[in-house]
């Protein structure tokens, strides 16, 4: 096959145009939401940071905003201690029913969200959970558990258990073996998956739309609110935000997750 | 089988202690998923007693019957698209030096990390009738009114294949990095076309990731909320906004759940029937 052939040629085109169409709307609301006009003209007619004032003067987004930090830290927070545990747990044992349970911790990316949500919704009317910060949490460590057990999973599949063993055969009880020697060597899987699992708590949508309420609401519930309505630019300076930070977690995971291989 | 056999008692120490470490995962799951599925299960099929009221509507009302319908032509379109738009990426990526490869593959997974709703607006940003992309053909005179691109199932499509695109390309791109070089050689130097060595040696051994690319967008696209929901204007109504509304709107507990529960077992279904030819791991580990 050589370089010039037509077929290779427009497999670079047809490529291209795809990456395109993958990168265009990512990169698109950044100019809008720098964009001084009301509504969106192509180009933007001048440089403002009205948009962005807006949100940040708004007691409403500003609260959304709280919201969304706390529920995304405590998931991590409680997500991450667990699923680094379940995914130990899951490597370590030869018992068969590890299979089951290891099965059973990817149900939430199985099931389809809204069918989730609204199962969560139903449990949480009658416990009294619903428009509380601890059912929005509960929920969000449920969603990210498998990014947390996946990616820890991965760690461990290149660690070899005959360390820890040798760890306790000096005398290490199991707790400090692991802290001392196991934890040091998956430790970039570790942050990998809390950091994907703060990812998914921010972005989270769905279930919110269902179990919040009141001044529990997350920004995604009130942008998706927003934009039923009408498009107003102060979502695209949130929006651009939202990817930033995003977007920086994702380097810092993957930067972490090369160092140590 | 005395229990002070040490080994033996070290080994049920041992269990016991795995089991108390996934537990804490495990009831996570079992409450925050389990339960309310279930709780949907049994609403499903006992109000004030034992009925199949609810799923006799799902399976002969022509609104439930349509939103169906339309929910798995949508889902098939919107894989059929991921592919064809997928394979050349992937093929791409494979077939270049690995800084080339890394650099495209980061360009599709890029995507993937910008939350769903965002994207939703980015698209309605692009599409709508004063959006940019009209805009721009005006500007070109294209053409001299703006056309209908966003508030139907047009927008839908286009949006849901944009974020589906990168769970077609990593399992796409995953196997055929596993297919040898040396058999495409072989095929070249036996005086095989490369059109004839692609289509009779690779593609049939790049199927598994074809499958397993298919299967997670198509599944992914039935329970698709969002998307439609902003995009579709109200016109598409597909299955997930059929399980909303009952809820939201109309109160109609049990017809939703009814809703849910089909929704539920066709994706079990197809997981099922796809895990007889492909390792469900395929499907799901890439992530």
């Amino acid at each position: 096959m050589t370089r010039t052939s037509p077929a290779r040629i427009a497999l670079y085109v047809i490529s291209a145009l795809v990456l395109v169409y993958l990168i265009l709307p990512v990169l698109i609301i950044a100019p809008i939401s720098f964009s001084s006009a009301r509504f969106l003209t192509f180009p933007p007619p001048s440089f403002s940071l009205r948009w962005y004032q807006q949100y940040f003067a708004n007691p409403a987004w500003m609260q959304a905003t709280r919201v969304t930090l706390t529920v995304a830290l405590f998931t991590v927070l409680i997500a991450t201690p667990c699923g680094v545990a379940a995914a130990y747990a899951i490597s370590q044992s030869k018992l068969r029913i590890m299979q089951v349970i290891h099965m059973a911790l990817l149900l939430p990316l199985v099931v389809p969200v809204i069918i989730t949500a609204v199962g969560i919704f139903f449990v949480y009317a009658k416990v009294g959970l619903v428009a509380t910060m601890p059912g929005l949490v509960l929920a969000n460590v449920m969603l990210g558990l498998p990014y947390v057990v996946i990616s820890v999973l991965a760690g461990l599949q290149s660690f070899d258990p005959a360390q820890e063993m040798v760890a306790r055969s000096l005398g290490m009880n199991r707790l400090r073996s692991f802290f001392a020697v196991t934890l040091p060597q998956i430790k970039s899987s570790v942050v990998a998956g809390g950091i994907f699992a703060f990812i998914s708590a921010m972005d989270e949508t769905i279930v919110a739309l269902f179990i919040s309420g009141g001044q529990y609401q997350p920004l995604t519930k009130r942008m998706f609110t927003a934009l039923r309505d009408e498009i107003d630019p102060t979502i695209a300076a949130i929006s651009t935000l939202m990817t930033a930070a995003s977007f920086m977690l994702v380097l810092l995971a993957s930067t972490r997750q090369r160092k140590s291989g | 089988m005395t229990v002070s056999d040490p080994s033996q008692r070290h080994q049920r120490r041992e269990h016991g202690l795995m089991l108390a470490l996934v537990s804490p995962a495990l009831l996570v799951i079992l409450l925050l998923i389990v339960l309310p599925v279930g709780w949907l299960a049994w609403q499903s099929i006992y109000h004030d007693g034992f009925t199949l009221e609810n799923y006799r509507r799902v399976f002969t009302e022509d609104i439930y019957w349509r939103s169906f319908a339309l929910t798995f032509e949508i889902s098939l379109a919107v894989t059929v698209i991921a592919l064809l738009l997928g394979y050349p990426v992937a093929y791409l990526a494979n077939s270049v030096p690995k800084g080339w490869s890394i650099l495209i593959l980061s360009l599709v997974v890029l995507p993937f990390w910008t939350s769903v709703l965002v994207r939703a607006y980015a698209w309605l940003a692009l599409l709508q009738r004063t959006g940019v992309i009209n805009q721009l053909l005006r500007y070109l005179d294209v053409i001299s009114e703006p056309l209908a691109l966003v508030h139907n199932t047009f927008g839908t499509v286009v949006a849901t294949v944009h974020i589906l695109l990168p769970f077609m390309v990593l399992p796409l791109y995953a196997t055929m990095q596993k297919i040898p070089g040396d058999l495409m050689q072989a095929g070249a130097s036996l005086g095989a076309s490369p059109s004839l060595t692609f289509f009779r040696v690779f593609l049939p051994l790049s199927l598994p990731g074809v499958l397993a690319g298919c299967t997670m967008v198509f599944v992914l696209c039935l329970g698709f909320y969002i998307t439609p929901e902003l995009l579709g204007g109200g016109r598409t109504v597909m299955v997930s906004m059929l399980v909303s509304r009952n809820v939201e709107l109309y109160n109609q507990f049990g017809a939703a759940s009814a809703v849910a529960v089909v929704l539920l077992l066709s994706v079990f279904a197809i997981f099922f029937v796809v895990s007889r030819f492909i390792s469900l791991d395929r499907v799901l580990g890439q992530k």
